[in-house]
């Protein structure tokens, strides 16, 4: 399975995303921001990072960019996508999710390994988690704290369009503990917490096994491979 | 409510990094009428009561001294708006 991971003016994560695909068995193609051909990928993560210096809003110059306009065309198409920290930030300016991301209610930038609840199993994002199945992964950003119209939070409550919560702790504020989305498809998941981090023993949050052995983040690609098996 | 708006710009002659990169956007995206793009703040001071002549003194003198900084940025403007 082909999985294509975008490059922006300002990624950092693209390098660990494509790591993490490979590991779970997939082949990571490079996309290029100026590059409106998606290469016939299966699947397209968007990485975290500070695409385009985080100018105007955080993800909406990148939302601009060529391949973007590829990208929302085929996930109206049901291409998987999954946008990741600042990835998630270009769905939502690409208007592929709802709502907004703000500055972290506390005003500071965070890193810490997070907890969360598993809320939506039916994306080719989550197929491998169980339903309510809680997961550590790093998260790591300044302007992570989701927010919406209260419409559109009933409207997320009662389609069950949320894919993640934060557990124990809301660490930026977010409406409703969002963590995390998926679209009314289910093709589309964004979350703000960083999966690539977490898919390698030794580099990953600690357990209560062993220091940084956690590789909760892994299920999210293997999820996507499983899906693809599924339909091909 | 009563407020004085400061408006604080880059410098002209000054790269403006937000500005230069929604413009880029612009133009790739064909809208080539649009020759630049510079990117400012609006600040906005709020009052109970409608600002005197001294609050507007001090909101200009807090305008030059704290909210811009003279080596980059310019005051635009300082303003009373009910």
């Amino acid at each position: 399975m082909r999985i294509g991971v975008v490059t922006f003016p300002g990624t950092l994560d693209d390098r660990d995303a494509a790591r993490a695909v490979r590991l779970a068995g997939g082949e990571a193609v490079s996309l290029w921001h100026a590059d409106a051909n998606l290469h016939e990928v299966d699947a397209v993560v968007l990485p975290g990072g500070f695409s385009f210096g985080d100018y105007l809003r955080c993800g909406a110059i990148a939302a601009q960019a060529p391949v973007m306009q590829s990208v929302i065309d085929a996930a109206n198409g049901g291409l998987p996508v999954l946008g990741i920290c600042n990835g998630f930030q270009v769905l939502v300016e690409a208007h592929l999710l709802p709502g907004g991301l703000i500055r972290n209610e506390h005003q500071h930038f965070i890193c810490r390994d997070q907890k969360l609840i598993v809320e939506n199993i039916d994306t080719p994002f989550t197929n491998q988690f169980e339903m309510g199945e809680e997961i550590t992964i790093p998260l790591k950003n300044g302007e992570g704290g989701y927010i919406a119209t209260d419409e559109t939070l009933k409207r997320l409550e009662g389609e069950n369009l949320i894919a993640f919560r934060y557990s124990e702790v809301n660490p930026n504020g977010s409406l409703n503990d969002i963590a995390g989305l998926r679209n009314e498809r289910g093709n589309v998941v964004g979350l703000m917490p960083h999966p690539e981090h977490a898919v390698e023993p030794g580099f990953g949050p600690d357990t209560s096994v062993a220091m940084r052995s956690g590789i909760d983040g892994l299920k999210f690609f293997t999820s996507v491979i499983k899906s693809f098996a599924v339909n091909a | 409510m009563p407020k004085i708006i400061v408006e604080v710009m880059p410098k002209a002659d000054l790269l403006d990094p937000a500005g230069k990169a929604v413009a880029n956007s612009l133009q790739r995206k064909g809208h080539e009428a649009i020759a630049n793009v510079r990117i400012g703040k609006r600040i906005e001071l709020h009052y109970d009561s409608t600002p005197t002549e001294a609050d507007i003194a001090a909101a200009r003198a807090i305008a030059a001294d704290f909210l811009s900084n003279g080596v980059i940025e310019d005051v635009i403007d300082v303003r009373v708006e009910n």
